[in-house]
């Protein structure tokens, strides 16, 4: 054989043993990501009927009930991160894409690095100290906040990632046109990294939304129906976290429930947000 | 009074310097071209011109006079929407419509009256020669169109704010010929209102739409006559080396 056909045979050969891998590393992605839905629906899925959506938490010894003030609690909570958090993480994102090219950009940037590997129980325990304190009680609000400072980092960073894979040619466009930099970068940039950022913001959203740690000292919990911000609320994760150790079949069986409900929602969000967010020339 | 003129432009990226001492009159509804080989300070002087330079962190020393005023004492935002800029590749924007790329100038700096907006929009693209092809689908992206088209749309986008000088930085260098033919014609009718000014790699088309043309060669200006003068009776070596392909 010649020496051409053999240098053939082993790029072929290497190239069929990288695509193997990266196979093999896609599966180790998935499987997992399938057995905990697939667990997660089994052990659930007997549970969840009309009674846990829109029934309240029996007490205890008295089997049934549902979970409608966990949901609402949940809604709210995330709601509220929602609220605090996408607004300062996008703008800090279009501040240090835009105008960050400087000793303070770089000092945000890395901060918002190390805020981002922070566990979040300690994010729990300053929203504890930023709030609680001051008001001297467990709040919906608190929670809120912790969350919002859970989401920040991520959405800064996937905000300002996608702004700088914008071509220049459309920032120098728009400038040419004598449009302000501020508005170029509001208008015509951010609308064309807006699939990008939105990835990003419902990564944070899912993320805020299956925290329990930082939850337990801000939000608390809840047994009965609240929707005061200012007072104790209930959470799914929270409630999860309660029912999952408690001695009894009953809660335990609830939990799991509480645990399917919660991938389902983040799954049927993600799905909305991605409809509502769609290129409206239906690029995908 | 011409209407741009330079007074010994000098200009940098860092420590690279790009222009070398560049003093040009730019007569008003006047067409000039810049021609010379690549990397000779051609963009670089078009852009400093509407001080896009400094948005690419260049830095410049000189004057630019337009009207006989000085551009740089100007807000760049107040500059630029009398001295308006179309590029080489076509850059709609990619998330507007036809209509909304053609209108961005003017919503984007705050004018709401949909009437007004119509009829702008209407006026530039016939003046851009592209109403009649995109009259029935001014709502579909404006990124659908062919190249061709995308750049007459950034030549639409650039009108609307009603400037009164286009810079050209080799808007037909990425289209085919036809598309490159139509672009010329478009610049014929310009310059019955605009002062334009267009750098080119291509000296036939120079030729063809220009009627001064300036030679850069290494950050300076080599020459800068008639445009029927300098391709038939160049007054330098270098240029005629040039224009009859000797390098470049």
């Amino acid at each position: 054989m010649t020496d051409a056909g053999r240098g053939h045979r082993w790029r072929k050969f290497k190239n069929a043993a990288m695509l193997s891998l990266a196979g093999l590393a896609v599966l180790a992605a998935v499987v997992p990501l399938f057995m905990i839905f697939f667990y997660t629906l089994s052990r659930g899925i007997g549970s969840v009927n009309l009674d846990f959506f829109t029934q309240m938490p029996k007490p205890v010894g008295e089997s049934g009930g549902g979970m409608a003030n966990a949901l609402a609690g949940s809604g709210i909570l995330v709601g509220l991160g929602c609220l605090f958090g996408l607004p300062v993480g996008v703008m800090a994102g279009i501040y240090l894409a835009e105008f960050g090219q400087n000793r303070f950009g770089m000092v945000v940037r890395f901060m918002t690095d190390v805020m981002s590997g922070i566990p979040s129980i300690v994010v729990g325990v300053v929203a504890y100290i930023l709030v609680v304190l001051p008001m001297g009680h467990f709040s919906a609000l608190a929670g809120g906040v912790a969350l919002a400072l859970l989401m920040i980092p991520t959405v800064t960073r996937t905000t300002e990632e996608m702004l700088k894979l914008v071509p220049d040619s459309y920032r120098e466009a728009a400038l040419a046109l004598g449009v302000q930099q501020w508005k170029a970068s509001v208008r015509v940039i951010l609308p064309a990294a807006m699939k990008g950022i939105t990835t990003g913001l419902l990564l944070a959203i899912a993320r805020a939304a299956g925290e329990t740690a930082p939850l337990l000292f801000t939000a608390l919990g809840n047994r009965f129906w609240s929707t005061d911000i200012g007072q104790p609320i209930a959470s799914l994760t929270v409630i999860i976290f309660d029912y999952a150790k408690a001695p009894f079949e009953d809660w335990n069986r609830q939990a799991w429930a509480a645990a399917f409900v919660l991938i389902g929602l983040i799954f049927v969000v993600n799905l909305l947000f991605r409809y509502f967010t769609r290129d409206k020339y239906g690029r995908a | 009074m011409p209407k741009i003129s330079t007074k010994n432009i000098n200009a940098w990226f860092g420590k690279t310097r790009a222009l070398r001492g560049i003093s040009l009159d730019v007569p008003e509804k006047q067409v000039v071209a810049i021609i010379g080989p690549s990397g000779c300070g051609k963009s670089t002087f078009l852009r400093s011109l509407n001080r896009m330079h400094e948005v690419a962190g260049g830095t410049i020393e000189g004057k630019v006079l337009l009207d006989g005023e000085d551009a740089y004492a100007l807000d760049p935002v107040v500059l630029r929407r009398r001295v308006g800029m179309v590029f080489q590749k076509p850059n709609p924007f990619p998330t507007m419509s036809v209509f909304d790329n053609v209108a961005a100038g003017l919503r984007l700096n705050g004018v709401r009256d949909k009437k007004r907006l119509a009829e702008v929009v209407e006026k530039s693209l016939r003046h851009a020669a592209l109403w009649d092809e995109v009259k029935d689908s001014l709502d579909k992206s404006g990124v659908s169109l062919s190249g061709g088209q995308q750049q007459r749309l950034c030549i639409a986008r650039t009108l609307a704010v009603n400037p009164e000088v286009i810079l050209m930085d080799e808007p037909a260098s990425a289209l085919d010929p036809i598309a490159t033919a139509r672009i010329e014609e478009l610049i014929h009718e310009l310059k019955k209102e605009f002062t334009i000014v267009i750098v080119t790699h291509n000296m036939q088309q120079a030729a063809r739409v220009s009627d001064f043309t300036a030679f850069l060669y290494l950050g300076e200006l080599i020459e800068y006559d008639a445009t029927t003068k300098l391709f038939t009776t160049p007054g330098n070596k270098q240029t005629e080396d040039y224009i009859t392909g000797r390098f470049g």
